[in-house]
């Protein structure tokens, strides 16, 4: 039998789990550098606890305890058994996940912006938001780049822990072909080989978005 | 919101498997650590035919997930009756083992391309200086180089140690029973994923904050050179 448009398959599942997770962890990782950086002592508080946490636990527990506890939860908050599904699950842990490291990322490159130009924009009597989305936002995130970039690679290679709760993803798909074929070192080995790709082609991207984001300054 | 008795109920069964945790970091580190060694000597080599399957190999094991990669060593070498008949495989059929084999050959990759690195970065005038005292090769590398490139990757080490003991986890998908694995079985008895996976994160972050904190006070003792005066001589 062959199982490679199987695999193939779960390659778009994983893509589309890992994207899904930067999506919202780019989200998560914006509020929480903001409130890193906030002069509120409760936001810094917070935003320092999340990234402690998140950091200091394998990711294996934090899947496990958003789709298992996400299921318990839910059912008690609405009476009937709610079963979570997977993908959201999935990826709703890993965004958490990529979020604490997004926070510190563009923590470090929002506060690398000097601080004279948001008085400046600031003495021009713009506002508090048109400062950060129009003056610091569009400078900061090509600092941010290289190690958002390194990230987002590692994100692709996390998503094969949510196998672990079902979701037929390229990993979960080669167990499958690897119990039906009898034949679990080919058929792991050929997902290695997918995710391979998948990052090698991440980093090649990667290069070319930091050369082409960084053409403006070395014009100037 | 959380049930504080369970928790309190569960976390010395938990801590059963800490022990666990502890003995699969150690022995994957050191497996690691021996490996990354010649890994990233062979990396810098200027011979292509030495550099170039060191350099196959770092991009393989940091270019896939771990999970794969353990699930390659426990399922994948029983494929193999050539392996299954041979002595290798009184390890190989061992979770315990294949989970070092694989995340041991995983961290080497990770430290090797850190130590290639730091080797790369010792400045060319400390080598040749060593060199003009009349330093063997072997003794410029042993005391000058090593010392020097392993000081300078201390603070990615470190992490990378915590990186490691964070995927040991990993060993509750292949029966071995770790601190993750425990709190996995925790849960289908209690039935309380809240509580047991939360207690067992807590026993996690409680270990990477007193490793972190403890491997900054090394990292402080080894570049005490820097932040004193000269020692006049």
């Amino acid at each position: 039998m062959d199982y490679l448009p199987n695999l193939l398959f779960g390659a778009l599942v994983t893509l589309a789990v890992a994207f899904m997770a930067i999506v919202m962890g780019s989200v998560f990782g914006l509020l929480g550098a903001i409130s890193r950086l906030s002069h509120s002592l409760i936001a810094r508080a917070i935003s320092g606890f999340y990234i402690t946490v998140i950091r200091g636990t394998p990711d294996l527990i934090i899947i496990l305890v958003i789709y298992f506890g996400g299921t318990v939860g839910l059912s008690k908050l609405f009476g009937q058994t709610v079963a979570v599904n997977e993908f959201t699950a999935g990826s709703f842990a890993l965004a958490f996940v990529f979020g604490a490291y997004a926070t510190e990322i563009f923590r470090g490159a929002i506060s690398s912006i000097p601080q004279g130009q948001t008085e400046a924009a600031r003495a021009l009597s713009l506002g508090r938001f048109v400062v950060f989305f129009r003056i610091i936002l569009p400078q900061a995130w090509r600092l941010a780049l290289p190690a958002f970039g390194n990230q987002s690679i590692i994100v692709i290679k996390q998503t094969s822990l949510i196998s672990v709760v079902g979701l037929e993803e390229l990993m979960r798909s080669a167990s499958i072909a690897a119990g039906a074929s009898r034949e679990p070192f080919k058929w792991y080995f050929t997902a290695a080989c997918i995710y391979l790709m998948m990052t090698s082609l991440m980093t090649l991207l990667l290069r070319y978005a930091e050369a082409r984001s960084n053409l403006s300054i070395r014009r100037s | 919101m959380l049930d504080f008795d369970l928790m309190m109920e569960v976390l010395p069964k938990l801590w059963q498997g800490v022990g666990m945790t502890g003995r699969l970091s150690m022995l994957i580190l050191l497996l690691a650590f021996v490996l990354a060694i010649p890994l990233a000597f062979a990396r810098n080599a200027g011979h292509r035919i030495i550099s170039v399957p060191a350099n196959a190999y770092i991009l393989f094991f940091r270019g896939t997930p771990a999970l794969i990669q353990v699930f390659l060593v426990y399922y994948g070498a029983g494929q193999f009756v050539w392996i299954r008949s041979s002595v290798a495989w009184t390890i190989l059929r061992d979770p315990f083992w294949c989970l070092i084999i694989a995340l041991g050959m995983n961290g080497a990759a990770y430290s090797a391309e850190l130590f290639a690195g730091a080797m790369r970065n010792v400045s060319r005038g400390v080598i040749e200086a060593a060199r003009a005292l009349g330093l063997s090769w072997y003794a410029t590398i042993r005391t000058v180089i090593f010392p020097t490139a392993l000081r300078s990757a201390l603070p990615a080490y470190s992490n990378e140690i915590i990186l490691t003991i964070k995927a040991t986890s990993l060993a509750s998908t292949i029966t071995i029973m770790d601190l993750t694995g425990a709190a996995r079985l925790e849960v289908a008895r209690t039935y309380a994923p809240f509580e047991v996976f939360i207690t067992a994160g807590a026993i996690y972050v409680a270990i990477t904050a007193l490793l972190t904190h403890l491997l900054k006070q090394l990292e402080r003792r080894v570049m005490k050179h820097r932040s004193e005066a000269p020692i006049s001589n």
